[in-house]
């Protein structure tokens, strides 16, 4: 094919979906940088230039700062120990176990059901005193607690959640790797008198790395994106004690309709994200074993 | 063997199972509860009487079966949508040379990162520009362009082996005629694993369609859902439950159907 036919083949097939990619991720992550110079139009009074106000706010937003450290708890639990989880439920699944394909099948089933509907059902586990968490603990003698009415209670419960979602659709990514791991290396390890932990530890481990990477990538973005049960189960409270980063942001733009500081937000969320997943690519850079 | 042997496996199995029982729990639970009447809800008697009305009751408690059309009509819209855009974008990528080819992959990349999900401020000023607020096709649109497709079809196309495109050129076909006979047919495990997480993620999908929609006609079954179990029934759990298993009952239903496609097409969607 002549060169510049090829050039306007490729851009004539790119075009349409990169009309709707700028249209609908790059427009508006740089937009959102845009808006949160200036203030909320309201009514007739359209937006204003107001340099850095709405980041002013922001450092003195008392809940702003309690949202975030909510969500750094959420993500500091939920990405390791989801992750452990993923790779043990994927280890068992890997191996010889009686009724494997149900127990593949129960711990990937959070994964295609919706969360707002199930969060239902996790609303009635976490119910004081009727509730099945406190059924279970009536058996030993023990008291109701009221699970999602307790501020230093309700994050815990929330992650139990996030952590269930999570854990299966994790574990995947690890199956496909263990079954790319030839079986020639087991054996070779079992000749040289490994055992079965030693040959986890230096052979199995190492070779999971890119997963690893590519699991903990995407567990931080969920950690940020992952808010569906809190709407069912606590809207953020009792006083914002289970909100995070993202739900503030959809509170702050459209029930109180403030969407210049949720501009704002969104701009520290972007910015968290992006941090983050650098930091990731230089922190296991030097552990991934690339094939 | 020795007997340390059978210790081991046997903490192995029951550590499978415990945790296994434990994930399905809430299916469990859900189940019992929508089977039997509400007095039965947290009274957990094997020979309970069976009921079938909590499903009757919440359907016609809420506009379900609209929902549900809604639903149906997103997902196709978007995975019709998805399935055209993303192929022609991957085929671009993976077989042409031409300028700007790598920034803008880069940038294509770049939404696995910064997905429409959390910029729903700006993108809600969009759509109240484009008048398209309360439609199906907000809620798809933004979606449509998914640059986890454009990658999972750009890896697939770049297996295929160039003799077959050579042999379709000799024939007569142009390029979109070697698309459609060479590429799309080799790609379609890609197909099938990448259209099984595209309508669980979109049938999952809250918080964009609760934000983009407001009316009955629009709604997805997740917004209904929600709605339905926040406003109008208090702490009805049966009622509740059975509307829960509802929404969730097709997906439910597909994957236990098909557990071994759906398990083997998330893990295919993974690896590069």
């Amino acid at each position: 094919m002549h060169r510049r036919i090829e050039w306007i083949y490729a851009w004539l097939l790119l075009t349409p979906a990169l009309i709707l990619l700028f249209a609908f991720t790059h427009y508006p992550a740089v937009t959102t940088l845009w808006a949160s110079f200036f203030s909320t139009p309201r009514g007739r009074r359209e937006a204003e230039f107001v340099g850095l106000e709405n980041y002013i706010t922001l450092l003195e937003d008392e809940t702003f700062w309690q949202v975030l450290q909510n969500n750094a708890w959420y993500a500091a639990v939920t990405i390791p120990v989801s992750i452990a989880l993923a790779l043990v439920m994927a280890l068992w699944v890997d191996g010889k176990l009686r009724g494997r394909s149900f127990i593949r099948m129960a711990y990937f089933a959070p994964t295609v059901l919706p969360l707002i509907a199930v969060a239902n059902i996790w609303m009635f586990f976490y119910t004081p005193g009727f509730g099945l968490i406190d059924q279970i603990r009536g058996l030993f003698g023990l008291g109701e607690v009221n699970w999602l009415g307790d501020p230093d209670l309700v994050l815990g419960s929330v992650i139990v959640v996030a952590i269930w979602k999570e854990a299966g659709f994790f574990m995947i990514f690890y199956l496909a790797a263990l079954q790319s791991i030839p079986p020639s290396l087991r054996e070779a390890a079992a000749i040289e008198g490994a055992s079965r932990w030693t040959y986890f530890r230096r052979i199995v481990f190492p070779l999971l790395m890119p997963t690893t990477l590519f699991v903990s990538v995407n567990a931080v973005i969920n950690s940020f994106r992952l808010v569906d049960h809190i709407f069912v189960m606590t809207n953020g409270g009792p006083d914002n004690a289970s909100s995070l980063l993202l739900f503030y942001i959809y509170e702050t733009a459209f029930q109180y309709w403030e969407t210049a500081y949720a501009s704002t937000l969104t701009v520290v969320l972007l910015l968290l994200l992006s941090l983050l997943a650098i930091g990731q690519f230089f922190f296991f850079d030097r552990k991934v074993h690339y094939r | 063997m020795t007997g340390r042997f059978d210790l081991d496996r046997f903490l192995n199995t029951f550590g499978a199972w415990s945790l296994g029982l434990l994930w399905f729990l809430p299916v469990i639970y859900g189940l019992w509860t929508a089977v039997h009447p509400s007095e039965f809800a947290t009274r957990f008697e094997l020979f309970a009487p069976l009921t079938t009305e909590n499903f009757v009751r919440a359907w016609t408690a809420a506009p379900f079966a609209r929902y549900f059309l809604n639903t149906v009509l997103l997902v196709t819209f978007i995975l019709i949508g998805q399935f055209v855009l993303c192929t022609l974008a991957a085929y671009a990528f993976a077989r042409f040379r031409f300028p700007g080819h790598n920034l803008l992959f880069t940038l294509v990349l770049l939404q696995l990162l910064v997905m429409p999900d959390i910029l729903i401020v700006e993108n809600y000023a969009t759509m109240r520009v484009l008048g398209l607020v309360d439609t199906i096709v907000a809620i798809g649109l933004p979606y449509i362009a998914s640059g986890f497709g454009i990658f999972l079809l750009r890896q697939t196309f770049k297996t295929v082996p160039k003799e077959l495109e050579d042999a379709a050129r000799v024939e007569g076909a142009g390029p979109i005629g070697i698309l459609w006979k060479v590429y799309v047919p080799l790609a379609k495990p890609t197909y099938l694993a990448y259209g099984l997480v595209s309508i669980s993620h979109h049938w999952n999908n809250f918080l964009w369609p609760l934000i983009i929609t407001n009316s009955v006609e629009t709604r997805p079954v997740t917004v209904g859902l929600s709605i339905f179990a926040s406003v109008d029934q208090g702490v009805d759990w049966s009622l509740i439950t059975a509307a829960t298993l509802m929404t969730s009952g097709p997906l439910l239903i597909a994957f236990l159907l098909f557990q071994r496609q759906f398990v083997q097409s998330f893990m295919r969607a993974g690896i590069k």
